[in-house]
């Protein structure tokens, strides 16, 4: 699904020359539960700008499920964004003053959905995840954890092919991270290849496989025996 | 533009951030609103300021000569320069000019007026019926002078208000009095009274011309002529009539008379509207003003236009940024924001607009302040204005979105 050879990215700042990726190879299959962990600084964050198609690597190739993604213009990038990608950030990053159901509707616009067809899919994905009947409340009505899953729920929305987690665990207690990594796992389960950014261990122990970033290079990706979520919640 | 879902997106966005909705359209209209007040009441100085110098800004106009001052045709300055009979006949008859009214004066010189054996000092004048009309003189009692006087020689004179008072105290009135001008008895048929004038111009009497010239060795010299113009709809008009009609009366008479061209002092002619015509500068003066104001008020809206749609965008950039990453193109979230910043200052612009003028229109008439009437706008340079607003603040609005667009999402997204 994911193809990625001898990825190089450096920024400038000022007259120095910040080498942030140096070299990475990585490929993730179709249906794979992928956490990437890293120290602050150890490249992951840009690693995930560049899966997001938010920004352009400097040497290297990444194919997104057999597509080159290459000399992008942000035309171009938003479509695939659109077609290709669902973002899940840490700080959840509804809309605020629209219902969770129009937030979770908003991709299906970009994909120029019908108002009617949008908000019965809106309300499917917010049923997967268990908020059916929140589906009229603002953002700031809910929980964090409710927050996470409508933002979980929106980016399933728009059938992506990988869905990028960015921390989204980060501003969530132990608890509600372990009901979110369920559901993330049950929406893995149904076949969807998924990549979580974090640096929390329990966390990344519920994935099928930890890759470890470190100054800009991979220094261990193994495939580990998953740990389910579903035990920590009742 | 005619995108529904878009329309259904702004609808949504609009309806649910009234107070962001509520506070720009209120800046943007009440910028149209005080604009259009004060171009309205600038307008309204400008009408009252006419009105004003309407009625004092006679059309008439007052010849009389002077001694020459500069040499021509071999004849020395200092040369007094006599107007006679022929010259105003000819201007009243054969110059074709666009007059109401004509008169001439003629003031006979060591008259000895005489009642009851008393000797008066007061001032005769010969001269036709129309001065009356020209110096805005207003009757007391009986008649003015009138052509068959003139026609007919006739010895008759007609006394102002304080000469009755002054003498005819005694008589139940002094018409059919006879006065004796030197030797010869004048039967008074008139008393005159001048329009707000103070009493000094009451100090003559008024015998007709022909009279005057014959009885008190005249002959054909006159003194002074008058003529008074037609009133016309501008007073652009009028001021380029009277110009026109001046200038036609001095080359006639300086050409006449032997003065050189460039002699303006041998042969005087005094022009009020020419005097309304410097209130009327004044008055262009006090228009630029408004109009100076009226563009700093524009300014002053394009800035707090643009401040807002500054700040709503600012305030939209993290919203901006998800949009981004659920696959908006950054031209649809541009024109997303452009098309409701258009919306928003179109309807209160024009709110504004309407509302203002509706005003103006209302209260308008119903002012009563001297130097302020019926003020009004033109609907042209209102229009035009909010046009201006409306793209000032879409400029406004472009350049931050434009900006916000340009931002790296995840940076944008993660920094609380």
């Amino acid at each position: 699904m994911i193809e990625i050879k001898n990825l190089h990215k450096s920024y400038k700042m000022g007259s120095n020359s910040l080498h942030v990726l140096k070299g990475i190879n990585f490929s993730v299959e179709e249906g794979e539960l992928v956490a990437i962990m890293g120290s602050s600084g150890s490249g992951k964050s840009t690693l995930l700008n560049i899966l997001g198609m938010l920004d352009e690597l400097d040497d290297g190739s990444y194919d997104l499920d057999g597509v080159p993604i290459k000399d992008l213009n942000e035309t171009k990038a938003a479509n695939y964004r659109n077609k290709f990608l669902g973002f899940v950030f840490q700080s959840f990053n509804l809309i605020n003053y629209k219902s969770a159901m129009e937030n979770v509707a908003l991709p299906l616009y970009y994909q120029r959905v019908a108002r009617k067809e949008r908000q019965e899919k809106a309300l499917k994905y917010l049923e997967q995840v268990g908020l059916r009947e929140w589906a009229e409340h603002l953002p700031s009505e809910l929980s964090g954890g409710q927050k996470q899953r409508v933002a979980i729920a929106r980016a399933m929305a728009a059938e992506p092919k990988v869905l990028l987690a960015d921390e989204p665990t980060g501003a969530l207690d132990s608890k509600t991270s372990y009901e979110v990594m369920d559901l993330i796992q049950k929406i893995n389960d149904q076949g969807n290849t998924i990549l979580i950014v974090t640096h929390e261990p329990d966390i990344a122990d519920m994935c099928k496989r930890i890759v470890h970033l470190k100054d800009g290079v991979i220094i261990e990706d193994k495939k580990i025996e998953q740990v389910r979520a579903a035990q920590y919640v009742q | 533009m005619f995108d529904i879902e878009r329309w259904q997106e702004i609808f949504d966005t609009i309806r649910k951030n009234k107070l962001r909705t509520a506070l720009t359209g209120l800046s943007v209209s009440s910028g149209i609103f005080i604009l259009v007040i004060l171009l309205g009441f600038g307008q309204g100085m400008q009408n009252g300021i006419a009105e004003e110098f309407k009625e004092d800004a006679a059309t008439s106009l007052w010849v009389w000569p002077n001694r020459t001052t500069i040499e021509y045709n071999g004849l020395n300055p200092g040369r007094r320069i006599q107007l006679r009979n022929e010259n105003f006949e000819t201007i009243t008859t054969s110059m074709g000019a666009d007059f109401e009214k004509a008169s001439m004066l003629y003031f006979p010189r060591d008259v000895k007026v005489v009642y009851n054996n008393d000797l008066l000092v007061y001032n005769v004048a010969g001269t036709n019926g129309d001065l009356q009309t020209i110096e805005n003189e207003y009757l007391s009692e009986g008649r003015f002078i009138n052509e068959t006087d003139v026609q007919q020689n006739a010895k008759v004179v007609v006394i102002s208000n304080k000469i009755k008072r002054e003498v005819f105290s005694e008589v139940e009135t002094p018409i059919g009095e006879y006065l004796t001008i030197s030797g010869a008895g004048f039967r008074i048929v008139g008393v005159f009274g001048e329009h707000g004038e103070d009493e000094g111009e009451e100090e003559r009497m008024f015998v007709p011309i022909t009279t005057a010239q014959l009885t008190f060795n005249g002959a054909d010299k006159i003194n002074n002529m008058n003529f008074m113009l037609p009133e016309l709809e501008s007073f652009d008009e009028m001021v380029a009539n009277n110009t026109a009609f001046t200038e036609q009366l001095s080359r006639y008479l300086k050409q006449k008379h032997n003065v050189s061209p460039d002699d303006d002092r041998a042969i005087r002619i005094w022009n009020p509207i020419q005097e309304a015509k410097r209130f009327f500068s004044l008055m262009d003066g006090i228009k630029l003003f408004f109009w100076v104001v009226g563009f700093f008020t524009i300014i002053a809206g394009v800035v707090s236009v643009s401040n807002i749609m500054l700040i709503v965008v600012k305030e939209r950039t993290r919203e901006i940024g998800i949009r981004k990453a659920l696959g908006a193109k950054p031209w649809s979230i541009i024109g997303m924001i452009m098309h409701e910043a258009i919306f928003v200052t179109s309807i209160s612009g024009f709110a504004g607009l309407i509302f203002s003028m509706g005003l103006l229109e209302l209260v308008g008439p119903h002012v009563e302040v001297d130097y302020i009437l019926n003020p009004s706008v033109d609907f042209n340079v209102a229009f035009s204005t909010v046009i201006l607003l409306i793209i000032a603040g879409t400029l406004a609005g472009f350049f931050p979105a434009w900006k916000a667009v340009k931002v790296q999402v995840i940076e944008a997204l993660r920094d609380e």
